[in-house]
């Protein structure tokens, strides 16, 4: 009678463990990005030597300084790259190809796996079924040196999504109702599991974005009971046929909840807390300088398209800042005809870098400035300026609020 | 190992963007991070680091998991957090660069702005101004081996790289 996370963590551990146990894992897939890598690699010298454990475990990808906005973030992708040079890493992508989480789910996670990565928001890989944890830089060295790492086995809770969405309602809206009914310290040293009663009315995109948020929600790890939508997502990117790894169906959880995702509305955090979660009718007609829609949380190809549904023939009336989490992605919204929309409409496109949503570059936001946002924080200072007041939401709302210029609900604008 | 300082309080969820910025991130030298720490909400805030101890709410240091957060503070002077919980990321960040983070229910109702705080990191007993006692959770296990040897990279050196159990 195992829950996914004992189950995952056991075959990890190369024993049956339990929820509070301190176990040491063998770690499937460990990653760092550009920013966190140089970092990664700093303690790995400090530590006496550049010793890879296993090189076809580890993946890198460039997204942070993504292309280099100043001399300093070009040293230290070169950095990184003289080190991919010299241990011969083989799962490396530079400048260009994606955002990590996305490559990481794209190309190389699998469910049942333990992924690692100097990222907090790891969690994404959680959407195939995966335990993906974030760690800070030292972890994440000690991972690529030795194999392994040390974890907290966390307290199991499960959430059922139950029924289907309406119209323009997206996995973020569903992420922040559960950050709205919990607040962002209720799931400390919780794995979340969630199942989808009816899986194919939940699709993958919206999945990753809830899974991406589960650092929001302060959880250990969240995960996606696999089915057959993350089999599907897995063989029709890779060709791959995956065994599903699930929970036994007498597992026990420390608590279990129920989101009817009929019931979930358009949603904001508004500033400057992610937790401080509003319908879009409580927030309607304030004014906003800039719309970002991007990021590991919500810059896939289901989030264009609603975009370019709504921003079909308008202009915008915002700066409108549009990054695909990937290349793939920004490729298919091409074929699609959804760049050409989003561009015809006024909005800059760009693809595979995390830009504003760390305040990094290609669109700072400045001093009194109002931000809606698809990304996934809105801490004082987190785009830019401390000054600035930052609304997160799905790609719905981002796009009518470029349409409109103030906080907007799609049926304002179609 | 009993630490003492001088309470600085702080409230719940501070977040590691309010403790060092983005922009900050591309250097990991402890002086110059020192320097920015908690920037955006108290830019003086290292002037009155040294000797420290930070008491906190909630989910302290939720959020990225840039590891110059936890630098920063100890470079700052900080002696020991002591929150009412810690984000996970932040909490392996601190013992992982040997800055004690004690959990601790109830600090922030029983401990105010300046007073003297004298913290035993393995039993968990925090004495306030020479007179209550609070019984708080000590650190342990791998977390207490880690500190002790003084962060990760000495633990990796001394301990971990030469057998085969971390």
């Amino acid at each position: 009678m195992q829950t996914l996370t004992e189950k995952i963590l056991s075959k990890a551990a190369n024993r049956n463990v339990a929820p509070g146990d301190v176990i040491e894992v063998f770690v499937d897939i460990v990653a760092f990005h550009d920013l966190t890598g140089y970092h990664v690699i700093e303690v790995m010298d400090k530590a006496g030597k550049r010793v890879v454990h296993n090189v076809d475990n580890l993946v890198i990808a460039f997204d942070h300084l993504t292309p280099p906005p100043d001399v300093r973030s070009a040293e230290i992708q070169q950095f990184i790259r003289r080190f991919v040079k010299e241990v011969g890493v083989r799962n490396f992508h530079d400048v260009g190809y994606g955002i990590l989480h996305q490559v990481l789910v794209e190309k190389y996670v699998l469910p049942g796996q333990v992924v690692v990565a100097a990222d907090s928001h790891t969690t994404t890989s959680g959407a195939l079924g995966a335990f993906a944890q974030g760690m800070g830089a030292s972890d994440v060295a000690a991972v690529v040196m030795t194999g392994k790492t040390w974890v907290s086995v966390p307290q199991p809770f499960k959430i059922l999504l139950k029924g289907r969405t309406r119209q323009w309602v997206t996995g973020k809206d569903v992420a922040l109702e559960i950050l709205k009914e919990f607040k962002a310290d209720y799931f400390m040293g919780m794995s979340i599991e969630v199942f989808v009663e009816e899986p194919q009315f939940f699709p993958m995109d919206y999945r990753l974005t809830v899974a991406n948020m589960g650092i929001e929600m302060n959880a250990d790890t969240l995960m996606f009971v696999p089915d057959n939508v993350i089999a599907d997502y897995i063989k029709s990117n890779r060709g791959l046929e995956v065994k599903l790894v699930k929970p036994d169906s007498n597992a026990k959880y420390v608590d279990e909840y129920t989101v009817e995702l009929d019931k979930v509305d358009l949603l904001v955090a508004a500033p400057h807390s992610v937790d401080n979660v509003k319908s879009v009718r409580d927030v309607s007609n304030i004014d906003v300088d800039m719309v970002f829609i991007g990021s590991c949380t919500n810059g896939r190809l289901s989030d264009l398209e609603i975009a370019a549904k709504i921003m079909k023939g308008k202009k915008v009336k915002t700066r409108c800042i549009v990054i695909p989490a990937s290349w793939n992605i920004f490729k298919k919204a091409m074929e699609l005809g959804y760049i050409q929309t989003l561009v015809e409409a006024g909005c800059i496109v760009t693809y595979g870098t995390c830009g504003p949503c760390i305040g990094g570059h290609f669109g700072i936001a400045g001093p009194g400035e109002v931000v809606i946002s698809t990304s996934n924080r809105n801490f004082v200072g987190r785009m830019g300026s401390p000054q600035a007041y930052i609304y997160l939401t799905g790609p719905s709302v981002a796009a009518a609020t470029a349409v409109l210029g103030k906080i907007a609900e799609p049926g304002e604008v179609l | 190992m009993i630490i003492k300082g001088r309470v600085i309080k702080l409230g719940d969820k501070i977040d590691t963007d309010a403790i060092i910025p983005a922009k900050h991130l591309r250097y990991t030298d402890p002086q110059y991070l020192a320097q920015h720490v908690f920037e955006p909400i108290d830019p003086e805030f290292y002037k009155k680091a040294k000797n420290a101890i930070i008491v906190a709410g909630k989910a302290f240091g939720m959020g990225s998991s840039r590891e110059q957060a936890a630098i920063a503070i100890k470079a700052a002077g900080v002696k020991a957090i002591v929150a009412e919980s810690f984000a996970r990321i932040f909490y392996r960040n601190a013992i992982n660069n040997g800055l004690p983070a004690i959990v601790c229910l109830e600090i922030t109702k029983e401990v105010n702005d300046g007073d003297e705080l004298a913290v035993n990191i393995e039993t968990g007993e925090v004495i306030v101004n020479n007179a209550k006692t609070m019984k708080c959770k000590g650190i342990s296990g791998i977390a207490l081996e880690i500190l002790k040897a003084g962060g990760l990279i000495e633990y990796l050196k001394k301990i971990a790289l030469t057998r085969t159990s971390l």
